[in-house]
């Protein structure tokens, strides 16, 4: 079966491969259209499922059996059928289903925006700004943890966690044995290692990356500085680990911090090894070949009144 | 030309009798509109030694403010900075350390937090981006100095004192 299927999301019309989920058809579209997703990554295999952020109606579920999905699915699992009718943003089901979604994943979170690292590129953040309420009726006391050294590099935030698992795919794909998974159930569950065994893998840094919030941060970067005042810098380097294809965040003259380069949907386009992330701060270490695109909207872009002046670092002759 | 409203009026202009002529009467009623106000009320207060009262959203220099427990409120988000349309604001954020509890409200403070006040334009805009109700512009006018570096505010000035009970 290698026709392609026809699957209509918010009236735009796409033909995809069969398997296709709803979400990354609609990623192919492109826009508004795209449901947010806070556990799907779509470099890690099995990711999704968990968050519900992605749901979406599926109001006609294929073209041979036109009857609408009795529930709201979630589109990060949902693969299309052929003459499939979905509804995201015009379904005012699904907005409303949203917003008790985000009311959910925040009961626990400690909307400690103000001191954490991730606030500035955090997804909790942009989807709770995006569709969330102003308001959370839970009245009861938040779960608390200490916070937890994962190795020496990078530092758990257990308080802030939404239980996404990316971080727990990320730690099966890089080694052979399961060293990082989730302890207990349900209310109590919790991001662990065994006794705060540190993964001492070469990508174990990936897990920060992946993170949709600040429950796994970059102990080297820990309060430097807000992520607004940093500017993001495209370099790449030999690296015989990893592609070695990075974002470097300036701060005056000096690199601040080293992550993958991410894509608009926030997700790695590549993982990078750990010295790359953590031990290469300098200027020298890396081949610059540019300011990386930040949308005009995004906190990181504000404040930059002068588009054209660049960081002394960048040749100026490139542009 | 006829005038578009019709309220011009059209002035006479009469010799002066010899009264007016004289001069004098008029320079007297002047001279005691001038003696009336030795005995009336100053219009104007001696300044630095005596102050107006400041209105009640008069905004003025900044002051760090501390909770009911002594300890420092501002937790270096540097939400005021990037609010701030004048760029005054600066600051380094540090990790408290165990036992500094009592210092600092929350793990991350402000190390360094300087408000330069020749920059500032006393908007107020970091007193509403501060979610941590940590920065008030309540102050007085910054006083005058010499040098500009006395107008770089650091935490010592800015931070309000502990409270005695």
């Amino acid at each position: 079966m290698s026709e392609k299927v026809k699957v209509t999301i918010d009236n735009i019309e796409i033909e995809v491969d069969p398997g296709t989920t709803i979400l990354n058809a609609a990623r192919m579209i492109g826009g508004d259209v795209v449901p947010p997703a806070m556990c799907y990554y779509s470099k890690l295999k099995g990711s999704g499922g968990k968050c519900r952020t992605c749901l979406v109606k599926v109001s006609q579920g294929s073209a041979k059996d036109p009857r609408p999905m009795p529930k709201l699915v979630a589109s990060c699992r949902t693969t299309v059928m052929d003459g499939m009718v979905v509804q995201n943003i015009t379904s005012p089901e699904v907005v409303e289903a949203r917003k008790g979604v985000v009311e959910f994943l925040l009961i626990n979170h400690p909307l400690d925006c103000p001191v954490c690292d991730q606030a500035g590129e955090c997804h909790l953040q942009d989807l709770s700004f995006e569709h969330g309420k102003d308001q959370s009726r839970y009245e009861f006391k938040r779960r608390t943890f200490e916070m937890v050294d994962i190795g020496d590099k990078i530092k758990l935030h257990m308080n802030r966690c939404i239980l996404c698992y990316r971080c727990v795919f990320t730690a099966d794909q890089i080694t052979d044995n399961r060293v990082h998974g989730i302890l207990g159930r349900g209310d109590a569950s919790e991001i662990g290692t065994y006794i705060s065994k540190a993964i001492d893998n070469d990508f174990s840094g990936n897990v920060i990356d992946v993170c949709p919030v600040g429950a796994l941060t970059d102990k080297t970067f820990r309060f430097k500085n807000r992520v607004w005042f940093t500017k993001p810098v495209d370099a790449h380097r030999d690296c015989d680990k990893c592609c070695g294809k990075v974002t470097l965040w300036y701060k005056g003259e000096e690199v601040i911090r080293v992550t993958g380069r991410k894509d608009q949907y926030g997700e790695v386009d590549e993982f990078i090894c750990n010295t790359c992330r953590f031990d290469k701060k300098k200027t020298s270490d890396w081949t610059i070949e540019g300011p990386t695109k930040v949308d005009r909207h995004s906190v990181i872009s504000s404040n930059h009144y002068d588009e054209k002046e660049l960081l002394p670092v960048i040749d100026r002759k490139i542009f | 030309m006829e005038s578009l409203t019709n309220r011009k009026k059209v002035l006479e202009q009469k010799p002066m009798t010899f009264a007016e002529r004289m001069y004098l009467p008029a320079i007297l009623s002047g001279l005691t509109i001038t003696l009336k106000h030795f005995f009336k009320k100053k219009a104007t207060i001696r300044y630095p030694e005596v102050k107006r009262e400041y209105s009640t959203n008069f905004r003025g220099i900044h002051s760090l403010k501390r909770d009911e427990e002594g300890r420092e409120r501002c937790t270096a988000c540097g939400l005021c900075a990037l609010s701030c349309p004048a760029e005054a604001i600066t600051m380094i954020a540090a990790e408290r350390k165990p036992g500094e509890e009592g210092l600092y409200r929350e793990e991350k403070y402000a190390a360094t937090y300087e408000i330069n006040m020749l920059r500032c334009i006393f908007c107020g805009f970091c007193e509403e981006a501060c979610p941590k109700e940590a920065i008030y512009l309540d102050g007085d006018i910054p006083p005058a100095s010499f040098d500009r570096e006395n107008f770089v505010y650091g935490k010592d000035k800015l931070v309000e004192p502990i409270h005695k009970k």
